[in-house]
């Protein structure tokens, strides 16, 4: 590792921490995210240079202190004002301050006041300790365009008067999921953008492991934290896999299996088997769980498709959504066969018992288009990919469809009933991609 | 998510458009500015622009290699994009309510039209 890459490291690392004295310390979390936020890219600029001082976290904690005093002095008289007031009534102190500083930031962050986009900014900055130019191009917008979401954020948590400190019993579970949803959104934007155009952009998935790695060493003992982890392990063990080097999408049943990353496999089997045996089950978990299975097959004819209808349908009682549904349609194909998988879907799409978010939707014609290949018909497949193909507003799922649609017939062995051949259901989510799971999110979003 | 805003030029919004005062043609010019000020500090704006006429235009193509430009059209064309606004924001029922406070869409129409992206939220 280059020292650049070490002490950017470390200062992301020390970033949460700093900001949490501060913010202790002096109140305002605004006015010290900035004055952090300064002293962290000075740092980057001195320490490769001139060494890393003996007490990297006093250090920052001082120029922070300094640059906040500056901050604060170059503010408006009424900001003055503001500031004297808040400076005569100090916050009470927090006393789990110690362990649960880390926590506490990213409740903040992802605070209820905020939308989603506004959460996703000011946790990578505040708790990743990434810069704002940083998120910008991790999210292909100006830098303007953050800065601006990031300061509008914290007027709002402001306004809302919004503390750090942890808020109270009952409210912390609403809170938590507030959190795990930033940090699944950060995920699969990380992990979705997967383009050689994304060398330039920052390593989101990374980032969102890493903060929820920080999030369970806090939180031991919750399933969701931990079945979102290993989630995210699962998922994210198959990159290697999941692209050709042209940037094309490998669907999950071609993709070669020798390349995907056993240790972070272990690592989230370990995770999500302790989770189900020890905690209550929630839908992060079951996602794990369906991930799980995919990772632990040899190879995609050895899938076990009944344990996967079995979790989705656990899925589909505690948490349903339209992807929820049509991944446990495609389910039913591979265990039950084609043609009780596209009755299913026709009473899901249209008719008394259907799904409203399903009405129109592209995703309903690629799993068609699925099911009928699965069923025989190859031209009525090709038919509904290419209507799939016009709706998606994902341009690898076009692409992905498009070649669907154009495909010669296939094998006649892949079109026998049930789990024969070689084909794996999920290739028609998104691609084959494993990411039913990042749209059960955005249901989740849109219906709630 | 992406949006893009489009304005068109056409006979109709022309028509309208001549038919306005110097004060309502300010007017529509100002909302335009305060829709812009809005979109940046909501943190949705990625880029707007106004284009010049589409006399000054150059139309652009390689043929073996070389690069051939045209000039015009000179005609008057029926329709022309005239403008864009480029927003990031939560919904296409959020792009809509944008769009519903462009100006040109008080006396014409504007079009909202997804950008495709490399992800697959879109639920």
């Amino acid at each position: 590792m280059t020292t650049a890459a070490r002490v950017e490291e470390l200062l992301r690392d020390l970033a949460p921490q700093v900001l949490a004295i501060l913010v202790r310390q002096q109140g305002d979390f605004g006015v010290s995210e900035d004055a952090v936020q300064e002293a962290l890219l000075a740092a980057a600029t001195q320490w490769p240079a001139d060494g890393v001082p003996d007490n990297p976290k006093g250090w920052l904690i001082t120029v922070a202190s300094r640059r906040r005093i500056e901050l604060w002095r170059n503010e408006s008289a009424r900001r003055r004002r503001e500031e004297l007031a808040a400076r005569q009534a100090p916050p009470a102190p927090d006393p789990a301050s110690d362990v649960d500083d880390t926590l506490t930031l990213l409740l903040l962050c992802c605070h209820p006041s905020l939308t989603a986009v506004s959460q996703v900014a000011l946790t990578l900055r505040a708790v990743g300790g990434l810069n704002t130019a940083e998120i910008a191009r991790a999210f292909l917008v100006p830098e303007a365009t953050v800065g601006q979401r990031i300061s509008r954020a914290k007027r709002r948590i402001k306004a809302n008067g919004a503390e750090f400190r942890m808020p109270p019993p009952e409210e912390l579970s609403d809170r938590l999921a507030a959190v795990l949803h930033v940090l699944y959104l950060i995920f699969n934007e990380g992990y979705t953008a997967s383009s050689g155009s994304a060398l330039l952009r920052v390593e989101l998935s990374a980032e969102a492991i890493r903060l929820t790695r920080q999030l369970r060493d806090r939180l031991p003992d919750d399933g969701e934290v931990a079945g979102l982890l290993a989630l995210m392990l699962l998922t994210d063990a198959r990159r290697p896999a999941r692209t050709r080097p042209d940037g094309t999408l490998v669907p999950l049943a071609e993709q070669d299996r020798s390349s995907w990353d056993a240790a972070a496999i272990a690592e989230g089997v370990a995770l999500i088997s302790e989770a189900l045996a020890t905690a209550a089950v929630g839908p992060y978990q079951l996602q794990a769980a369906i991930s799980a299975v995919h990772d632990e097959a040899a190879r995609a004819d050895e899938t076990d498709w009944r344990q996967i209808l079995g979790l989705y349908e656990l899925l589909q009682s505690i948490a349903p959504g339209p992807m929820v549904t049509l991944n446990r349609i495609v389910a039913v194909a591979m265990v039950r066969g084609p043609h009780e998988a596209l009755q299913q879907l026709a009473a899901a799409a249209a008719g008394p018992a259907a799904d409203p978010a399903l009405a129109g939707h592209h995703r309903v014609e690629a799993v068609r288009a699925h099911l009928l290949d699965m069923a025989g018909d190859h031209e009525a497949a090709r038919a509904h990919y290419r209507l799939a193909a016009r709706t998606t507003l994902s341009l690898p799922e076009r692409r992905y469809l498009e070649s669907r649609a154009g495909r010669p017939r296939p094998d006649a062995a892949d079109a026998v009933d049930g789990d024969a051949g070689d084909e794996s259901g999920r290739r028609v989510l998104g691609s084959g991609r494993e990411d039913d799971v990042r749209s059960e999110v955005g249901v989740r979003e849109v219906l709630e | 998510m992406k949006y893009l805003i489009l304005i068109h030029s056409n006979p109709q919004s022309l028509a309208v458009w001549e038919t306005m005062s110097d004060a309502q043609r300010m007017e529509f010019g100002r909302g335009h500015m305060s829709l812009t000020d809005t979109l940046a500090d909501s943190g949705e704006l990625i880029v707007s622009e106004g284009l010049a006429d589409p006399a000054l235009a150059k139309h652009v193509s390689v043929r073996e290699g070389r690069t051939i430009t045209s000039d015009g059209p000179f005609a008057e064309v029926k329709e022309h994009l005239a403008g864009f606004y480029l927003v990031d924001c939560e919904s296409m029922e959020r792009a809509v309510e944008l769009a519903a406070t462009v100006p040109d869409a008080l006396t014409g129409s504007v079009e909202v039209r997804p950008v495709l992206d490399m992800s697959t939220l879109d639920l």
